[in-house]
This record gives C-alpha cells, structure tokens and sequence, in this order.
C-alpha cells in the first residue's frame, strides 16, 4: 500500500504544480478559477488518499468542508468577475 | 484483495487529477480547459473515495465520504455552469473558436430583461 502512496503523492505533485503554472499563467481570471478548482479537487484526492493509506478517519470531514469552501469561491468569482471594464479581464 | 481493489481506485482518481492538469496547461482556451477540469471534480474524487472506503471498511467512515461525495457531485456542476455562463456572457471566448454557437443567435433574438448584462 506504501508504493500506491508513493505513485499517488508523485501524480497529485505533478497536478499541483501544473494547477498554479496555469494560475500564474491565466490570462484571465476564470482561467484562474477553473486551475484553483482543480487545485482543490486535488487537494480533496489528496486527503481520501491519505485516510485510505493511514486508515484513519480524522481527514474525513475536511473533504466536506473543501467541497463547500471551492464551491462558495468558484461561484462568487464567476458571478462578479465579469463586471469589470471590456478591455480589464484579469 | 480488498486493498488491489482500493489501490487501482486510488491510482486511477490520481491519475484522472494529472491529466486535468496538463489539459489545464496545453489546452487553447477556457472552455476546452473547463472540458479537462472537470474530470477529477466528480469521477477522479469518486474513484480516490469509493477506494478509501473500500479500505477503511467502516459504516461512520462510509457515510462520511458518501456525504462528501454527493456534496462535489452536486456543487461541482453548478460551479462549472457559472464559470461557462459568465465567459459566454462576458465574451472572454471568441466567436470564431466555437463550432457552434446557437445561443449567441437567441441571445440577439431577444431582448433580456432590463438592465441584462450581455
């Protein structure tokens, strides 16, 4: 179960890294979004990975919270990002 | 046994995650990039979690992740659906990368009501 761990913690590495590549990168802000929602749905990976490797049950409840919290941000961010100005998009 | 099973789940939802990212990095524009990110919301998530309970094996466990997982699968796509409406509306794509495009056509039948952001 160890080498499963290890090949998990190598792909989500990878993820998070190309995640905030595409957050520096953008170019606009619902780019950004989407990248740091797939951050996030990584992170939750991340945290049910690690209760199946530990069996332990005290993570559990944070991959609630991280559902709710990306939820609030994604479509807070996407309902006032585009009253900005037409040529300011970041 | 039970812990080949829950390994492959493990490694295929990591593996899912990987490939949204380099979607996320090479693909051209947003919505082609909505396309690879949604792929760990909601199958890559229930694969790592159907693999942790298969191996944590308990119903307080269980029930726990069955929470988080119709929690992202009903809070992923509305999420999806407003960051896509608020880049059709905003016109962050333009016109001419989209094959079809038939609510721009509705879009300019209509009016919308007053003070509508097109």
């Amino acid at each position: 179960m160890s080498t499963v761990g290890i090949i998990c913690a190598v792909m989500l590495g990878v993820t998070g890294i190309l995640c905030i590549i595409r957050i520096v990168r953008g170019p606009s802000m619902l780019d950004r979004t989407v990248a740091a929602d797939v951050l996030m749905a990584a992170t939750a990976g991340a945290f049910g990975i690690e209760a199946a490797i530990h069996r332990s049950t005290t993570t559990l409840p944070i991959l609630v919270v991280l559902a709710l919290v990306g939820f609030l941000g994604s479509v807070s961010i996407a309902r006032f990002a585009p009253q900005t100005d037409e040529g300011d998009q970041r | 046994m039970r812990d080949y099973i829950s390994g492959a789940l493990l490694i295929s939802g990591a593996t899912l995650a990987m490939c949204a990212a380099i979607g996320l990095v090479r693909l051209p524009d947003l919505f082609a990039r909505m396309h690879a990110a949604t792929k760990p919301q909601t199958l890559g998530l229930l694969l790592i979690l159907a693999g942790a309970a298969i191996r944590l094996d308990s119903v307080a466990a269980t029930a726990m992740i069955v929470v988080a997982a119709s929690l992202q699968l009903l809070t992923s796509p509305v999420a999806s659906h407003m960051v896509g409406r608020a880049a059709y509306r905003a016109r962050f794509i333009p016109a001419d990368r989209l094959v079809v495009d038939e609510l721009s056509d509705d879009l300019d039948a209509g009016e919308g009501p007053p003070g509508c952001q097109r």
